[in-house]
């Protein structure tokens, strides 16, 4: 069984519709809403701010902490148990891996940057929007950071290598493979590379020479929506 | 050859090209890698000869030598208090920094400034490991006994204050309010309850409006109507 169409009609390299926002929670040092197709993440940052417990503190630099979650009626199946869990905490541990070495929390020893994000509606690539809104929730607090972090998810659904799968082709029958990738933008250095089911050697470099333009596309929202927060104040 | 990519006053994101080849310098929040400059931080590009700058548009507080700021006491010790700063570190304010006045040795050291109490004070000294030491014992820096403290981003502390006090003074005359902003971002508003609260809503209005311009012609139109309305 050969996947030649896609279930919703898009390309092969075609992203679902994105959006983005910086700024959404006035209470957060630096906030941003990403959505891309059905699914939708917030994030907040808080800090830097202090970090207890004590021995934690890093007196060479400041410490990123990654806070992951789904919200109970978010998926399309049973309600999600709120709260930490062991996917969380894995996802959680793979967003601070993908956009600590971007950041340079050098002037801030022993203190603590948090990040928040929250998944009121999902369809796939939950840690993917997760790392992208993230990235420009920092951009958003100031943070110094080399560069931006975006992410997208690549893979290959019954012999077709495609861009950005949504949960029914995740769940498509036949071999499957689901590869969520995180990139900076100037240099295409993978901060995140993961992977779910099968794929061929050919294919998996036909999927990660696909996420480098995906990622592309995701980089031009946030950027867009970095942007665009100080485009909208009216001159008079 | 070195070309410069960006415009001044132009808003660039983490990782953007500011400029390429070796004739340009990077200046704050900006780092070289081989031979081009980009910038590290979300703000406006500002260009001084050769040097490329970031102007932060937003991030946290940095402490430095000298800086006027704000704080709330939370602790007293053997030897002074211990302040917060609105940062992830605290400072200290050692007894012989707080007063000119003679302190005995077994002086209750509340009944000078007690823990919750606001001060201004400066700093005079900022370590490594961003240790802050605080001094009061220079005019102008003092214990807060009255008015009201609003908490506003402290990169906006300059549009605030404007150029050479231009914006802070406009509001003290126009609502007869006695101000004093911290560098941290806390500022200090005393005066009839009208006028700080009219202060109190120009200061944000500065604040949500910090990077455009003509901004004091715009606080200025602001501070008069709302002066009408009160009368």
């Amino acid at each position: 069984m050969s996947y030649k169409k896609r279930l919703d009609g898009r390309r092969v390299d075609e992203l679902r519709p994105m959006e983005a926002k910086a700024s959404v929670i006035p209470n957060a040092d630096g906030s941003a809403f990403f959505k891309i197709g059905k699914t939708t993440a917030y994030a907040a940052v808080y800090g830097p701010r202090e970090l207890f417990p004590k021995f934690l503190q890093d007196p060479q630099k400041g410490l990123l902490r990654c806070h992951y979650g789904m919200m109970p009626f978010s998926g399309s199946g049973e309600r999600i148990r709120p709260g930490n869990n062991r996917r969380s905490q894995e996802i959680s541990l793979v967003m601070t891996k993908a956009l600590e070495p971007m950041l340079d929390l050098s002037a801030f020893p022993n203190a603590v940057v948090d990040i928040f994000v929250d998944l009121p509606q999902t369809d796939a690539g939950t840690r993917c929007a997760a790392i992208s809104a993230a990235a420009i929730a920092l951009a958003d607090a100031g943070i110094p950071m080399k560069d931006m972090v975006s992410s997208v998810a690549v893979g290959q659904v019954a012999g077709t290598v495609v861009a950005d799968l949504m949960y029914d082709e995740e769940a498509y029958e036949g071999i499957v493979s689901d590869i969520p990738v995180a990139m900076t933008h100037n240099t295409k250095e993978i901060t995140l590379l993961q992977m779910d089911g099968e794929i061929s050697k050919e294919d998996l470099v036909q999927a990660l020479e696909l996420a480098r333009s995906a990622t592309e596309k995701v980089y031009e929202v946030q950027k867009q929506a970095l942007k665009e927060k100080f485009k909208g104040v009216p001159e008079a | 050859m070195s070309t410069i990519v960006v415009k001044e006053k132009d808003i660039v994101i983490p990782g953007e090209v500011l400029a390429e080849g070796l004739d340009y310098l990077p200046g704050d929040n900006t780092y070289r890698e081989a031979d081009t400059i980009y910038s590290k931080v979300l703000g406006l590009v500002s260009i001084l000869g050769r040097v490329v700058k970031i102007t932060a548009l937003a991030g946290p507080y940095v402490p430095k030598t000298g800086d006027k700021i704000i704080g709330k006491v939370t602790d007293i010790t053997m030897n002074g208090w211990r302040v917060e700063t609105e940062t992830a570190y605290s400072a200290m304010l050692n007894v012989k920094d707080a007063t000119t006045r003679f302190i005995r040795k077994e002086e209750n050291l509340s009944e000078l400034i007690a823990i919750g109490d606001y001060i201004v004070a400066k700093i005079v000294q900022v370590t490594s490991q961003n240790l802050i030491d605080l001094a009061m014992r220079e005019p102008g820096l003092h214990r807060i006994t009255s008015g009201r403290i609003i908490k506003i981003n402290s990169q906006k502390v300059p549009r605030v204050i404007g150029k050479q006090g231009s914006m802070i003074s406009l509001i003290k005359s126009k609502t007869n309010c006695e101000i004093t902003v911290g560098q941290n971002g806390l500022v200090w508003l005393h005066g009839a309850p009208a006028g700080e609260w009219l202060a109190e809503k120009a200061v944000h209005l500065i604040e949500a409006k910090a990077h455009t311009e003509g901004l004091t012609d715009k606080v200025q139109q602001f501070l008069e109507e709302n002066q009408k309305n009160e009368l």
